[in-house]
């Protein structure tokens, strides 16, 4: 990077003084309450699960490294079917215009549902807690990509549209070579959203449908009524999120291209 | 879970482990020696047989020749060896022995928790079978509909619930035996310490863990025979019952009718204090059950069979008061109730701190039975119709002998040479000192001058 040394020193710095400041905050608060744990307790609980990630005492009960699969696992199978379903929608609404006109407004309503609203629903018609769940992830990852894809592919330049109609591509080989690529950055920011919408879908899906995963590990601690426990789960949800938004941002930095 | 000895390895709770149920206690007397359980409990049936129920005798005979004598002088007129093996015999052409069973992390599900980590699935045919936890009643009731689980651990009104269509879709759901009686009590915030009688309850905001829940109807008879109209006069709001211990610690309500070990984790938690036993309302009610679908008993009877006799065994199992200390230490690890051990002794032992200071002693505040009683149905249904949750006509009798089991539930006690009670499934119960006739439920209703229906 071409950032000086010292800038970049001075930003790792003020990044670890506001975390000494909220840890401070924290075990302050933890003194005075009596009951809240302190940041040396979650750490204790932390090391507690983190030093047996594999762990099976049974089918309540799981290492964390397992938990955090079942719920990666539940996550990518529900987000590729959602992005297979939102982009090929997405490309057919962006072609025609009328059409997107038309249903642009209840995507933008379906897309202001929360995915949990939608469990209830889920449950009755498929009567399969592991379905529902998997329902809700598909439901969370559907609406932004369509909407992205749908306004990437509309927005395409029309030089490049009919340099391929001049060229006589058949509409596949359109679609492959020119609209997914020349709306592939939009699409990408839209799957980036969608990925973030399903993960925050997720946990609490899994809390409410009992099915094994992160959610279910902070319901099961919160019926102990182990708060040390409960904020271990929030720190390993928020470390996961901050992962795969990562992945995310490489994946479109390598999809970018210059006109 | 199929492999025990993974079980025992994990070592204890890091951490806050005051407020979190310890792995390292798991080590499981029960687990270990289960044939030592079968057979201890086979001598104690064949003693009971002998002595019929003499318990004095019984004792006497015991104490001068110690059990182990004792046993060696009735070996010699009795085949006890034969009636071991004989119990210890798994019955036959099972359709499935690998259930699932749904369950809610609760006391009242004790035996049927229990049930895996001591071996009594196994013990009756049933290997691989899984204890599945559930986060709340409508959920396990959804399970046990999808048939996602096999059999379920229910409240009592459920079955009937769901039987008669109330507040869900009409499944036809049996009780074959119940797992505990009483095992409830009304908590109060610290703030209310000085009251005693349900009509101080007025306006309050009370939590019920589900309104077709043997908590809710006894609370509501409490409520109204104390004059309080508990659609009227105080808010009930459905809760789980961790957050019922939440939202009393935060005072943003002022008790719950809960189950244990939550009730006693209030006091533990030094949020509440024990304010009414359910105990004292309806000594020996009815509370959770163990439950399947109709179709279950009909698609696999053995299976059926296999289930009923491991549960049947288990709870009595857990009627014993000498057996509850190792069963404390089999239910309390993370995958089971994930409480700690010590409020799971309180609650089983009967000895416990009350939270106002005292500490009480009372053996029966939770006890394991499993005898459906029919008259219990009855009962149930009468407060369902009491309160709008039945509409129109109910044929009480009719229900009651369709979901309670209690025949059959008598035929396998007998069979496992436990005791069973004679003569009719209908029996008298006395609540508040109120005597309620199972023959005439609508004159019973009538009698209350507080009800919608």
């Amino acid at each position: 990077m071409a950032v000086p040394s010292d800038t970049a020193k001075g930003w790792i710095w003020l990044s670890l003084v506001v975390l000494l400041l909220f840890l401070g905050v924290w075990a302050l608060f933890a003194l005075t309450s009596k009951t809240f744990p302190s940041p040396a307790a979650v750490a204790r609980e932390s090391w507690f699960f983190l030093s047996r990630p594999f762990y099976d005492g049974g089918p309540n009960d799981k290492g964390i490294a397992i938990l955090t699969a079942y719920s990666l696992a539940r996550l990518c199978t529900g987000f590729l079917a959602g992005s297979v379903v939102a982009i090929l929608l997405g490309v057919i609404l962006g072609l025609n215009q009328t059409l997107f006109k038309a249903l642009n407004p209840y995507i933008q309503m379906l897309k202001a549902i929360s995915p949990i609203a939608w469990m209830p629903l889920l449950l009755y018609s498929v009567k399969d807690s592991g379905w529902a769940a998997l329902l809700v992830v598909f439901m969370a990852s559907l609406w932004p990509t369509l909407a992205n894809t749908a306004f990437g592919v509309s927005n395409i330049k029309a030089d490049y549209l009919n340099i391929a109609n001049i060229l006589q591509m058949k509409p596949l080989t359109k679609v492959c070579k020119v609209i997914l690529p020349a709306a592939g950055p939009t699409i990408v920011a839209g799957l980036k959203i969608s990925m973030g919408s399903a993960w925050v879908a997720i946990v609490p899906a899994e809390a409410l449908l009992g099915s094994l995963g992160l959610g279910y590990f902070v319901w099961n601690e919160w019926n102990n009524l182990s708060l040390a426990s409960v904020i271990f789960a929030i720190l390993i949800i928020g470390v996961v999120g901050v992962l795969i938004d990562n992945l995310f941002s490489r994946l479109a930095g390598g999809l970018a291209y210059v006109d | 879970m199929t492999d025990k000895t993974k079980n025992s390895d994990r070592p204890a709770a890091g951490g806050t482990a005051d407020s979190a149920a310890t792995g390292e206690e798991r080590v499981l007397a029960g687990t270990q020696d289960r044939e030592t359980i079968i057979g201890r409990a086979v001598e104690e049936a064949v003693l009971h047989g002998i002595f019929r129920g003499r318990t004095v005798t019984r004792r006497g005979f015991i104490r001068q020749l110690g059990l182990a004598g004792a046993m060696a002088v009735i070996a010699d007129i009795f085949p006890i060896n034969a009636a071991k093996a004989l119990a210890n015999d798994p019955p036959k052409d099972l359709e499935k022995t690998a259930l699932k069973i749904g369950f809610i992390p609760i006391n009242c599900a004790t035996p049927i928790i229990m049930a895996h980590p001591m071996g009594f699935y196994e013990k009756h045919g049933l290997k691989g079978t899984e204890v599945v936890k559930g986060a709340g009643w409508a959920m396990i009731r959804d399970w046990a509909v999808s048939k996602q689980i096999d059999c379920a651990h229910m409240l009592a009104p459920m079955p009937l619930a769901l039987t008669t269509g109330v507040g869900s879709s009409t499944t036809p759901f049996v009780i074959p035996a119940l797992e505990n009686l009483n095992g409830q009590a009304i908590v109060l915030h610290k703030k209310h310490k000085d009251l005693t009688e349900a009509s101080q309850l007025k306006g309050m905001t009370l939590c019920i863990p589900f309104e077709f829940s043997i908590h809710n109807l006894l609370l509501r008879y409490y409520l109204a025979e104390g004059g309080v109209d508990p659609d009227k006069d105080v808010k009930l709001r459905v809760v789980n019952p961790a957050e019922m211990v939440a939202n009393l610690k935060a005072e943003n309500v002022d008790g719950f009718i809960g189950p244990e070990p939550f009730n006693q984790r209030a006091v533990f938690e030094d949020a509440g204090f024990i304010f009414k036993l359910t105990h004292d309302i309806w000594p020996d009610h009815p509370c959770c059950a163990f439950a399947c679908s109709r179709e279950f008993v009909t698609q696999m009877p053995n299976t059926f069979q296999a289930a009923f006799q491991a549960i049947v065994d288990a709870t009595v199992f857990a009627t014993d008061h000498k057996n509850r200390k190792d069963i404390a230490k089999a239910i309390a690890p993370r995958n089971y109730l994930n409480q700690p051990v010590e409020v799971i002794e309180q609650v089983l032992t009967g000895d416990f701190p009350d939270g106002l200071g005292n500490m009480r002693h009372i053996p029966d505040r939770i006890s394991f039975h499993p005898f459906p009683w029919n008259s219990m149905a009855v009962w149930i249904l009468t407060q369902m119709k009491r309160w709008g949750y039945l509409q129109g006509d109910v044929d009480y009798r009719k229900i009651a002998d369709e979901v309670f089991l209690s025949a059959e539930c008598k035929n396998i006690m007998e069979q496992e040479g436990y005791p069973a009670p004679t003569g009719s499934p209908y029996a008298r119960h006395v609540i508040m000192g109120k005597e309620f006739d199972p023959a005439n439920p609508q004159q019973y209703l009538d009698s209350f001058p507080i009800r919608r229906g």
